[in-house]
């Protein structure tokens, strides 16, 4: 067949070293589908750690006064819950994709850097393991306590020794500015390899939409980390040599950490998300059987999304009391971001519509992708309207919200994808019914838990607190979200069972089993070291249609 | 012949006439590695212009700070030094490019010595530290941020000095370059600190 031909003839096979070299072979390696397998594999590991962590608090809020965990571990849950599941779980799923998939696709043979990514990797395993660390060395308030307690956002001045004393807050700032520093040399490599390292022919208008979106993520990530970064040393330098900058008692203000962290935390969002457009924009075409509908309008609608998600931020500063002015701007410029969400949303919708769907479970989870997400958008565009915002911030309708972005949105692609890229990777497919289980286990869980807390929201349950008075009306829909953490968990259980499974027992994949059009399919599965035995020439955005079918190639056309 | 064959055979030839050619990776490294730290400098400037006269005791950038032109001088020659040292090395005149980095070395340490003059003054004659006002914080933080990227720079130039010394850096211009792009970074983001320092600031 014709897609076989970047492929090697023969294979070394790792199997007969004894597991001490193989094990020291992934310590020391360079390559980037060895790192970005490592990036995603931490980063599933710290999913079902932050998974253990929310699942407990859930726990403790099925029922009122509830006293399953103390107050004071409560936020150490919450605290940590968050912060593991945005840079420990998020970001290096960012990290791990495009590290595998960007060689692939552009038909390179190893990132512009791969010393550099192999550091990224281990500093950002160093910051995860130096967060959980914490538990065992931190000390807390009086003495006692150990894990950061100050929330993924850890407002100053509350940061400052005067409130958070011991160290554990130390331990949070530093593991923060590591996953940083791994964050952006990827971020950094990813950009000079598509840049400079994009095989003969790919221009950029013919570069995969993956491959698109990545570039612009990894843009982003340069420009919004540093205010994140600034703001960990400016509090360090605050902990440590008694400066001033979140301090009030010597005039410094209490609201510039909020600016510099949503200067951050808000892009930082589409950080997290545009990976997820980027699998579902490769497997949607794929499983429709057709071209992406609107390529130039998604390319577009991207950038734009970057461009506009940096002007945003404050909007969740709403209830800090700002002028008028300022809130009527962050309201505006928070809903004009719906239009290019809106624009994809529409392009995914297209390219379905008229297409010979196939509902493998990579699909699946696209499709259910497409409706939670554009439930959190409108919940999102809800929030933007600043008096709205005032009657429910703080409350389980902002955390109803962001989970329908972060789970129902983004774990849905990036669970379709593993689906999707799992067989190149490993040369097995994961099991379809164990993969349908896991899905409609997760959508049934997924709506138990965070459809009804929506409602909790508007019937005024604050966020974060540990217990609740019963008789509020909060009973009921807290009892039904947290039941519905058991399918989750049953959904997860399903998850790792399958890769266990299929790695051992797996069926075969081949080369290419999901007939697919871009690069990473033409070779074979899992990849040689080097990618591609002689390096492609691509003239069209789907090469191996070329190839499949020469006598109707896309660059007639394109 | 159809009109579609007649297409396809232009494709192939432009594709195998044309050069692919693409940026060179390290020259969009370091174009990277400056927007970021472009953007963390912007950050702690934000923060210098933010808590401007918004110190509740003295002393206050007026009393104590000097305009450092000297200083500013040595720093932005040096560009023009580590520029020469570019094209010394880029057409292997060796001795020359060993005298340029030589002297933008000792133009970066002379700026380094003003820097330590004009803190231990600050500290030992006016008692300011970092802990003692708003002001103290922000200046410190964001002169000694850019310090400790003059030093970064300096010790990478006097490692390329050491390698120049023993022969090692022949034929390594487009590598030098991608330093010399850094030391300009350097010398820009002065400027700004500069401005907002000790001219909008006093």
């Amino acid at each position: 067949m014709a897609t076989g031909i970047y492929t090697p003839h023969s294979t070394s096979d790792v199997e007969e070293f004894p597991l001490s070299a193989r094990l020291h072979e992934w310590l020391v390696t360079v390559d980037h589908k060895r790192l970005g397998i490592l990036y995603i594999a931490t980063a599933l590991f710290f999913f079902a750690v932050g998974g253990i962590l929310a699942a407990l608090m859930r726990l403790q809020l099925a029922y009122p006064n509830g006293s399953i965990v103390p107050p004071e571990v409560f936020n150490r849950l919450l605290t940590m819950h968050g912060t593991t599941m945005v840079f420990l779980v998020g970001m290096p799923f960012f990290a791990g994709l495009a590290n595998y998939l960007t060689p692939l696709m552009i038909g390179a043979r190893d990132m512009a850097f791969p010393r550099l990514n192999a550091f990224g990797y281990w500093i950002f395993l160093l910051g995860g393991l130096l967060l959980y660390f914490s538990y065992i060395a931190g000390e807390g308030l009086a003495g006692h306590g150990s894990a950061p307690d100050v929330g993924w956002f850890a407002y100053a001045p509350l940061t400052e020794r005067a409130f958070s004393r011991g160290t554990s807050t130390d331990y949070w700032i530093l593991s923060i500015v590591l996953t940083g520093i791994g964050t952006t040399t990827s971020a950094l490599n990813v950009v000079a390899t598509i840049v400079s390292m994009r095989c003969k022919g790919m221009t950029l208008a013919q570069m995969p939409l993956f491959v698109w979106l990545m570039l612009v993520v990894s843009s982003m990530v340069l420009f919004i980390l540093p205010p994140l970064t600034a703001a960990q040393i400016m509090l360090l330098l605050d902990r440590y040599l008694g400066s001033h900058f979140f301090d009030t008692q010597a005039g410094g203000s209490a609201v510039l950490w909020q600016h510099f962290f949503w200067l951050f935390g808000h892009p930082e969002v589409y950080v997290l998300m545009l990976p997820g457009f980027a699998c579902a924009s490769e497997i949607i075409p794929v499983f429709s059987r057709k071209p992406m509908f609107g390529r130039a309008a998604m390319i577009g609608a991207t950038i734009g999304i970057g461009m506009l998600s940096s002007g945003v931020w404050a909007h969740h500063m709403f209830a800090v009391g700002m002028t008028t002015s300022s809130n009527i701007y962050f309201a505006v410029a928070s809903m004009a971001v719906g239009i290019p969400t809106g624009i994809k949303i529409f392009n995914w919708l297209g390219t379905m519509y008229g297409g010979r769907l196939r509902f493998d479970t990579p699909m699946l989870f696209c499709v259910g992708f497409l409706f939670q997400f554009l439930i959190a958008g409108l919940t999102g565009i809800m929030l933007a309207v600043a008096p709205f915002d005032w009657q429910v911030t703080d409350s389980y309708f902002v955390v109803a919200h962001f989970h329908y972005v972060l789970l129902g949105g983004l774990m849905f692609t990036l669970f379709g994808a593993l689906y999707y890229w799992f067989p190149k990777a490993t040369g097995k497919m994961l099991n379809e019914t164990l993969g349908k289980w896991h899905f409609w286990l997760l959508v049934i869980g997924f709506h138990l838990t965070f459809d009804t807390l929506h409602f909790a929201g508007i019937l005024g349950m604050p966020r974060r607190i540990y217990t609740y008075a019963p008789g509020r009306g909060w009973d009921t829909l807290n009892l039904v979200a947290s039941i519905g953490v058991i399918f989750q968990a049953a959904a997860t259980a399903c998850l790792l069972l399958n890769i266990v499974w299929c790695l051992r027992k797996g069926k075969p994949a081949g080369n290419d089993p999901w007939d697919a059009w871009t690069l990473e399919w033409s070779t074979t599965s899992p990849p040689p070291e080097y990618n591609f035995a002689i390096t492609p020439e691509v003239r069209s955005s789907r090469p191996l249609w070329d190839l499949k079918h020469p006598e109707d190639p896309d660059w007639r056309y394109e | 012949m159809t009109p579609t064959n007649a297409m396809n055979a232009r494709g192939v030839r432009q594709l195998a006439q044309s050069e692919w050619v693409l940026p060179d990776r390290g020259r969009v490294a370091v174009l990277c590695l400056m927007v970021t730290e472009f953007a963390l400098f912007t950050i702690f400037v934000v923060a210098y212009i933010f808590y401007i006269g918004k110190s509740l005791s003295g002393p206050m950038p007026a009393d104590v700070l000097e305009l450092p032109v000297w200083a500013t001088a040595c720093l932005l020659s040096s560009s023009i030094t580590v520029g020469l040292a570019e094209r010394a090395l880029k057409s292997d005149r060796a001795p020359q490019f060993k005298l340029w980095t030589a002297a933008t070395i000792l133009l970066g340490l002379e700026f380094m010595r003003n820097t330590a003059v004009e803190w231990h003054r600050l500290i030992r004659d006016f008692h300011l530290t970092i802990a003692t006002n708003l002001f103290g914080t922000t200046f410190y933080s964001l002169v000694g941020l850019h310090a400790s990227h003059v030093v970064l720079g300096l010790t990478l130039l006097t490692l390329t000095l050491v390698l120049g010394l023993r022969g090692n850096m022949d034929g390594q211009g487009r590598r030098f370059e991608l330093l010399a792009w850094y030391w300009h970074f350097v010398d820009g983001v002065w400027i700004a600190v500069f401005t907002v320092v000790y001219v909008i600031g006093r």
